[in-house]
C-alpha cells in the first residue's frame, strides 16, 4: 500500500537566498537537516522550480548540488529581464520559494 | 593567522561601521570597504559629469576621517577599497588631503589602476574584427551595437595590484573595480607570501573575501531567520581569521549585535553564485563542492576545503551605457478591492499616457501587498483592503517620461477612493543605464600601484 502524499511548505525545512546576475538570477536553498535535503534532491527539481517560476517569465532553470552544505543552487536565467519591476534584483526570489508547497509520499 | 575585516558591504553602507570594528579590534591587520555594485560605475559617471573629479564615491573620506583618531593613536590596520570607482587617483588624493588636515601625515596611500578599458573596446570596436570576448556574455550582442552609448567600461582586477601595493609599504590602498572577494585574497597573497599559482590557497581566501564581502550579510542581515537573530540593532560587520592554509573562521567584534552561525554563513556561500564548481574570479578558479562548515562556538564559524584550479584568461568586464530614461512613481490605495482598484487605477493611467501620444519602450504595473513580489499572487489578495500600486515605464523618450511623471498625482482626486500615500510628490525622471557583461583577455590588461606622497600635498 503506498503512503498517502503530504503537502510540505518549503520554508518548514530550508531556508534560502537570492540575488542578480545579469539578467539571470540564483536562488540558493539550504536544508536545515540531512533528511530535509534528501526530500529536496527528490521533489525539488529543476522543472518543478521553472514551474514555479513560470509567471516571473523564467526561460529556463539549472539546478546545481552541494551535498557538502545540504544545498542546492538554482540558476534562473532570463528571470530579471524585466529591468522594471519593483525587486529588479532578485531579492526576494528566495523568500518566494520559500513559500512553495511541495507534495512527498 | 591574518584578521581582515569588512566594514562597508555597498555604497549607502553605514559610515560608522570601520571606526567602530577598530574601537572593539584594535588590533584587526587589515579592513576592507566594498563601494562598487555592478551599477555603480553608471552612477559615478553621471556625478562625475556633474561635478569633474567626482568620478569615486565621497563617503569613503569621511570613513577615512573617523579613523584619524585610531591611526593617530598607534594603530596599524590597513585600509582597503574599491572607492576609487572611475577615479582612484582623486579618491586617494581626497583622502590625503582629508588626512593632512586632521594632522596625520605618516600614512603611506597607493593607488591600483589599470581596470579601466573603455578605450581599449572602443578601439576594438571600431577595428575592422572586434573580438569575440567583447559580445555580452549573457546575449551575444556584439560590443558595437552601444558602442556610441558607453559610458563605463571595467575589468574586475584581482588581488596581485593590492599586494604589490602593500608590499610597497601602502597602509591605504584605493582602487577602482577589484573582484569584491579580491580586497582579501589581496592582503592574503601578501601576508603568506603565496605564489599565484597556489590555488587551493587562494580558492580558501577568495571564499574568505566572498563571505565578508557584503558586510552585515553574514552576521545575520536579511537571513531567512531575521526576526530570532539577536540585537540587529547593534549589528556587528564581519571578519575572517585566515589561516596559511586559506581555510579561515568567520567571526565579529564581541559585544555587537547579529550572529555568525552555520545558517548566516551558507546563506552567504551561495549568495550570487552560479556553477559552484565552478566560482571564477580574476584571481583563481574556485570550487565550493568541499567546503565543510563547522560551527565552533559562539559567532565562529569555520569554513575549510576550498578547492582551487588555474584562474581564467580572461578578466571579466562589467560595461555601462545610457539606455533612455525611467520612472516610478507609487500611491496607496485603502479599502475594499484594494487590489483591483489599484490595478485598474495603473492601467488607466497607461492609457491616457497612450492617448496623449506618450511611447514606452517598457511599463509595468505592480500591486505591492499582493504577493506579487513572488511567482503568485497569494490567494487572499482579492481580500486585502490595503494596496500600494506601483508604476513604471521606460522610453528613449524623456518627454514621455516626464509626462508620465506629470499624469500619475492627478489620480489623487480623481482616482479610487482612499488613495494615500502622495507625500513624496511627482516622480523623479531618470536617466537609465543598462549593462553589458563582456570579457578581455589578460594579456590586454597591465594593472598598475602608485603611491601617493605625503610630502608632495599642495
Amino acid at each position: 500500500m503506498n503512503a498517502p502524499a503530504r503537502s510540505i511548505q518549503l520554508g518548514e525545512i530550508a531556508y534560502a537566498r537570492s540575488g542578480d546576475k545579469g539578467t539571470n538570477a540564483n536562488v540558493g536553498v539550504i536544508a536545515r537537516t540531512p533528511s530535509d535535503y534528501e526530500l529536496l534532491r527528490q521533489y525539488l527539481t529543476a522543472d518543478k522550480v521553472a514551474e514555479y517560476f513560470l509567471p516571473l517569465s523564467v526561460v529556463a532553470v539549472q539546478r546545481y548540488e552541494l551535498p557538502n552544505l545540504g544545498a542546492f543552487n538554482f540558476v534562473l536565467k532570463g528571470v530579471l529581464a524585466d529591468r522594471l519591476r519593483n525587486d529588479a534584483q532578485g531579492k526576494a526570489l528566495g523568500q518566494a520559494i520559500l513559500e512553495m508547497q511541495i507534495e512527498v509520499v | 593567522m591574518l584578521r581582515i575585516g569588512n566594514a562597508h558591504g555597498f555604497w549607502g553602507d553605514r559610515l560608522e561601521a570601520a571606526a567602530e570594528m577598530l574601537s572593539l579590534e584594535p588590533e584587526l591587520d587589515f579592513i576592507t570597504l566594498d563601494f562598487l555594485a555592478e551599477v555603480s560605475m553608471s552612477i559615478l559617471a553621471t556625478q562625475r559629469e556633474r561635478v569633474p573629479q567626482a568620478g569615486y564615491a565621497r563617503d569613503v573620506v569621511e570613513v577615512v576621517k573617523s579613523l584619524v583618531p585610531y591611526w593617530k593613536a598607534g594603530g596599524k590596520c590597513r585600509l582597503i577599497t574599491n572607492a576609487g570607482g572611475l577615479d582612484p587617483a582623486s579618491c586617494a588624493r581626497a583622502c590625503q588631503r582629508a588626512l593632512a588636515e586632521a594632522g596625520c601625515r605618516h600614512l603611506k596611500i597607493a593607488v591600483v589602476t589599470g581596470d579601466d578599458v573603455l578605450e581599449l573596446l572602443r578601439a576594438d570596436a571600431q577595428s575592422g574584427a572586434p573580438s569575440s570576448l567583447s559580445r555580452n556574455l549573457d546575449t551575444g550582442e556584439p560590443i558595437g551595437a552601444i558602442i556610441d552609448r558607453i559610458t563605463t567600461a571595467n575589468a574586475y582586477l584581482g588581488g596581485e595590484a593590492i599586494a604589490e601595493a602593500l608590499a610597497q609599504g601602502a597602509e591605504i590602498v584605493i582602487t577602482g573595480r577589484v573582484a569584491d572577494p579580491s580586497l582579501a585574497v589581496g592582503p592574503c597573497l601578501h601576508h603568506f607570501g603565496w605564489r599565484a599559482t597556489d590555488w587551493d590557497r587562494l580558492a580558501g581566501a577568495t571564499v574568505a573575501g566572498h563571505l565578508i564581502e557584503c558586510g552585515t550579510q553574514v552576521t545575520g542581515g536579511i537571513s531567512t531567520d531575521w526576526l530570532e537573530v539577536p540585537e540587529v540593532d547593534r549589528i556587528g560587520f564581519p571578519i575572517v581569521e585566515v589561516a596559511e592554509d586559506g581555510s579561515c573562521v568567520v567571526t565579529k567584534p564581541g559585544g555587537t549585535g547579529g550572529g555568525v552561525t552555520e545558517q548566516t554563513v551558507k546563506e552567504q556561500l551561495v549568495y550570487e553564485i552560479g556553477d559552484p564548481n565552478c566560482y571564477l574570479s580574476p584571481d583563481v578558479t574556485v570550487s565550493f563542492l568541499d567546503l565543510q562548515v563547522e560551527p565552533l562556538g559562539l559567532d565562529r564559524v569555520r569554513v575549510s576545503g576550498a578547492k582551487g584550479c588555474v584562474r581564467p584568461e580572461t578578466y571579466k568586464v562589467s560595461a555601462t551605457f545610457r539606455d533612455g530614461y525611467w520612472a516610478q512613481g507609487h500611491l496607496t490605495i485603502c479599502g475594499r478591492d484594494a487590489v483591483a482598484k489599484a490595478q485598474r487605477c495603473g492601467e488607466l493611467l497607461l492609457k491616457r499616457l497612450q492617448d496623449a501620444g506618450c511611447t514606452f519602450r517598457d511599463s509595468i504595473v505592480e500591486c505591492l501587498g499582493s504577493g506579487t513580489f513572488g511567482p503568485h499572487a497569494s490567494e487572499s489578495s482579492s481580500r486585502l483592503t490595503e494596496s500600494v500600486l506601483r508604476v513604471a515605464v521606460a522610453s528613449e523618450s524623456k518627454g514621455s517620461v516626464e509626462r508620465f511623471a506629470r499624469e500619475l498625482m492627478p489620480f489623487v482626486t480623481a482616482g479610487p477612493p482612499g488613495t494615500t500615500g502622495y507625500s513624496q510628490g511627482r516622480p523623479r525622471v531618470h536617466e537609465a543605464f543598462a549593462y553589458f557583461p563582456c570579457l578581455i583577455a589578460r594579456s590586454a590588461i597591465r594593472p598598475r600601484v602608485e603611491l601617493l606622497d605625503m610630502e608632495t600635498l599642495p
